[in-house]
């Protein structure tokens, strides 16, 4: 579905991304995982459009991706729930969720997809009058994966969804992410907390210092001596 | 006259001021709060309007077709400004944008006399603007009424705009938070576009307004309005529609009042007033009286 | 708008006498444009040569500070007007000042100091009031301080306008006498080239370059920061106060119009194409802007291709010098030298290089 090959990413004179490649088939729930500013935001955001590689291409679907604007990218079925999660704080949880469908015209499945994100995160459905800025963090958080979902995409692009989450919330949210991959959707998820991210995905790829430097299914790496060490704290 | 006399004349006054400067402070403010821009070029928009009218008017256009027509022309001619000089710099530093928008100004102001010279002309003002009503020991000239209440009724449409359609949430959105803005896959051209339209074509309205109340055009017309309208603006927190109307209606009252506690030959320092209150207010409470929500910067 | 790191070619200590005869070159080339204005220039000549070394002052004390600091100063202009206003009162003589200024209070309409105390006098109220300014407009940052800047010049505007006693409000104002000379303007030149260079080259200066801010904060700066701005500001001021005084004697009458918008938007053309933070930019980007001003504006009467008679279009040099700029700002918006110096001891090296071999 998703053909990442050989993307070399800057930020300004500085190289962030190095030959990065990576797969993504229809239905999987594949992480990245790595230390802090190994590239996997940035990883995530030259996938939607956000950055552009400067050598390298991706591939989605068949077509090329890379040079594509977000608005076009969206339209091609990959959402992307951002760090930090980026709620639109003024605005209203219904006003949120709405803005994940604004490309859509299909009002009848936009309706059923907001039941089935309400089914999902019922706090939301109790909020919706809420400003987005007087959510709580992991309110915000389910906001910010609901409106993902808004969006008819077949890719949903994660990043960082236990960032600053008691772990009782992050427990929640991944028994929701187990919920969306077992619909249908693939996921590609970001994760800084790799022992939950190994846990529900297929496959993993390790990056550091903007390098791909592992590449195996969920389970290998968990069995992995030194992504043990590195990455889940043993 | 009496005191209340006194007082409501003040007052309509002061609405009515207000209105021109709510109506020019929200292009100001819904293009800053997309693009981080101060678009200084927008007190040009006014002149643009205004000097399309005229044009109309000369034609032979009635009233009722000139004016929406002006209107329109300015929501273009903004829409032009924003494809030719602002979205090439697009990501520049805030001051870059900022001084191409002088740069903007003085094509325009100069474009302006080169094709219609630098004198200031008449506008033809139509009978209905030029009635005064006289209730009591009251003066209220019509212009005046007309002004707050297209401001009023254009501030509802606005407002179910902003509120109520896809484009209006999203451009509150791309104020709110651009990159999320980008990942929801809204069109980002095309709502800058549309504030660009809606803020100029504001701007448009307030300048067919002040022509009449002043009853003559000229090419720099519209630098001191957007002047007072930048003041406007942050006054009422800057960023925000809300800010800008609050903004408006604060500094027309604070100009009544400058104007009204003065004594004589100081009135004229009112204007430096104005914009030593606007360095108090830079300094101690730069969000404004409505205080838009601090921006985080990514 | 420059971003680049302080250079790390220029050495802190030590030059050799190389760099030092290399610096006279440009000096002296700058010092030609007096010379040829006194002798052999037309009248017309002389008058850009002059109005060229007080534009070249402007530029640079306008650099002073904001190319070293980052922070736009949109008011300067106000204290031109500081300059021109305040040093024209103090050495107008007093049979003209009850002339001109019948208002004026009586203390002052008997004081009458000579061109260089009030120049300097004048100068240096404003940079009391830059100090004052300063403290309150310096915290802020991005386009906050611009903006806030720019309501300073506002603010002088109106009260030149109106303090009429002072000025004349927005009427010619008379009887300042023609002190200036292309020398007065020259020497002042090198006073502030020399000013510029110093503080570019100290550490103190280093540590501004340092603090020039990348991302814009919403908020205010700490104090440390105002400090370091505020000095800049004032002698930047001093200066700019200095460049209005020399410009009000060779122009004699003049009027608050001289100092509003039109100026400071030219003044920064000439600072943003030759590149902030680079000296010997400002002087290159204002040579080029006052000289394609001049041609322009001479075209704007009206001129002829083959047989073609172009009509008068007044304004269209503003313009385009207003697209020029746009046009630097898009497609190099370091200006021509950015952070840069015109190295002219490496550029002597080279051409002696190629004369050699």
């Amino acid at each position: 579905m998703l053909e990442v090959r050989d993307i070399d990413v800057y930020y300004g004179g500085i190289r962030a991304l190095d030959g990065v490649s990576l797969d993504v088939a229809e239905g999987e729930l594949v992480t990245l995982i790595g230390s802090n500013g190994a590239g996997k935001t940035t990883t995530l955001r030259t996938i939607s459009g956000l950055l552009h590689p400067k050598r390298g291409s991706i591939v989605y679907d068949g077509a090329p991706i890379h040079t594509l604007s977000p608005y076009q990218i969206v339209q091609r079925g990959i959402s992307h729930c951002p760090e930090g999660r980026h709620i639109f704080a003024n605005l209203t949880v219904d006003d949120n969720l709405r803005l994940g469908a604004v490309q859509r015209r299909d009002r009848a499945a936009v309706r059923r997809d907001r039941e089935w994100v309400y089914s999902l995160f019922p706090v939301l459905e109790q909020r919706l009058g809420q400003l987005g800025g007087t959510l709580s963090g992991g309110e915000q958080q389910m906001l910010a994966i609901g409106r993902a979902l808004m969006s008819s995409s077949r890719l949903l692009l994660l990043d960082e969804p236990s960032l600053g989450l008691a772990p009782i919330l992050v427990e929640t949210i991944f028994a929701v992410l187990r919920e969306i991959k077992a619909s249908g959707r693939t996921i590609l998820l970001v994760e800084q907390n790799a022992y939950l991210a190994l846990e529900i995905a297929d496959r993993g790829y390790v990056l550091e210092t903007g390098r791909l430097i592992l590449h195996d299914t969920a389970e290998a790496l968990r069995a992995n001596a030194e992504v043990e060490r590195s990455y889940l704290g043993g | 006259m009496s005191l209340t006399e006194y007082g409501l004349q003040q007052l309509t006054n002061a609405l009515s001021i207000g209105s021109l400067y709510a109506l020019m402070a929200i292009g100001l403010a819904m293009v800053f709060g997309i693009l981080r821009l101060i678009n200084f070029a927008h007190g040009d928009l006014m002149m643009v309007g205004s000097y399309s009218a005229l044009g109309l008017i000369f034609i032979g256009l009635p009233y009722w077709a000139a004016i929406p027509a002006a209107v329109v022309v300015a929501a273009l001619a903004g829409i032009l400004m924003e494809r030719v000089a602002y979205r090439p710099i697009r990501g520049a530093p805030d001051v870059a944008m900022l001084l191409t928008s002088f740069a903007v100004t003085i094509i325009l102001e100069n474009g302006a006399v080169m094709l219609v010279g630098a004198r200031s002309r008449a506008f033809p003002i139509p009978d209905f603007l030029r009635t005064v009503y006289h209730l009591g020991n009251l003066t209220v000239a019509s212009v005046n009424v007309v002004a707050i209440i297209a401001t009023a009724v254009l501030l509802v449409l606005l407002t179910l705009f902003v509120t109520r359609t896809d484009i209006g949430i999203s451009m509150r959105a791309a104020a709110d938070d651009m990159m999320a803005a980008q990942l929801m896959g809204i069109p980002i051209n095309r709502v800058i576009a549309a504030a660009f339209a809606i803020g100029s074509g504001l701007a448009g309205v307030a300048g067919l307004l002040w022509t009449v109340k002043v009853g003559k055009v000229d090419p720099y017309m519209g630098f001191f309005p957007v002047l007072k309208a930048f003041v406007a603006a942050v006054i009422g927190g800057f960023g925000t529609i809300p800010g800008a109307v609050v903004g408006g209606f604060v500094l027309g009252f604070l100009e009544i009042t400058f104007q009204a506690l003065l004594p004589g030959e100081w009135s004229a320092y009112r204007d430096a007033l104005v914009f030593a209150i606007l360095i108090i207010v830079l300094l101690v409470r730069p969000n404004g009286i409505v205080g838009a929500r601090a921006r985080e910067e990514i | 708008m420059a971003r680049s790191a302080p250079r790390p070619d220029l050495p802190v200590t030590g030059l050799d006498w190389r760099r030092y005869a290399a610096m006279a070159v440009p000096v002296g080339l700058l010092l030609l444009l007096p010379l040829y204005a006194d002798h052999g220039a037309s009248a017309y000549e002389h008058r850009v040569i002059v109005i060229l070394g007080i534009d070249i002052i402007l530029v640079l004390s306008l650099n002073l500070f904001s190319g070293f600091t980052g922070v736009f100063s949109l008011g300067h202009i106000g204290f031109m007007a500081l300059g021109a206003y305040t040093s024209a009162i103090l050495d107008m003589p007093v049979a003209s000042k009850a002339i001109n200024l019948p208002d004026l209070p009586a203390w002052l309409a008997r004081v009458e100091l000579g061109f260089l105390p009030a120049m300097l006098v004048a100068g240096l109220l404003a940079a009391a009031i830059a100090l004052v300014i300063g403290l309150a407009i310096l915290r802020l940052s991005g386009h906050y301080v611009a903006v806030a800047t720019l309501s300073f010049l506002v603010i002088v505007r109106v009260v030149l306008i109106n303090a009429t006693p002072f000025t004349r409000g927005s009427r010619t104002f008379f009887g300042t006498q023609d002190y200036t000379t292309v020398w007065w303007v020259y020497a002042w030149v090198l006073i502030t080239l020399y000013v510029a260079w110093r503080l570019l080259r100290s550490l103190y200066g280093r540590a501004m370059l340092a603090q020039r801010e990348d991302r814009i904060a919403a908020q205010g700066i700490g104090v440390q920061v105002l400090r370091t701005r505020l000095w800049p500001f004032a002698l930047s001021a001093f200066l700019t106060a200095v460049a209005g005084a020399l410009w009000a004697h060779y122009i004699v009458a003049f009027s608050p119009n001289a100092f509003y918008f039109t100026e400071t938007f030219a003044i920064i053309t000439m600072l943003v194409v030759g590149g902030m933070g680079s000296i010997s930019g400002s002087v290159v980007g204002t040579v080029l802007i006052v000289v394609l001003s001049e041609v322009l504006r001479n075209l704007e009467g009206g001129f002829a291709i083959c047989a073609v008679q172009i009509p008068p279009l007044y304004g269209l040099s503003q313009i385009l010098i207003a697209v020029a700029f746009i046009s630097v700002l898009i497609f190099r918006r370091e200006g021509l030298l950015g952070d840069r110096e015109i190295n002219f001891a490496r550029l002597f090296e080279r051409w002696g290089n190629g004369k050699g071999s």
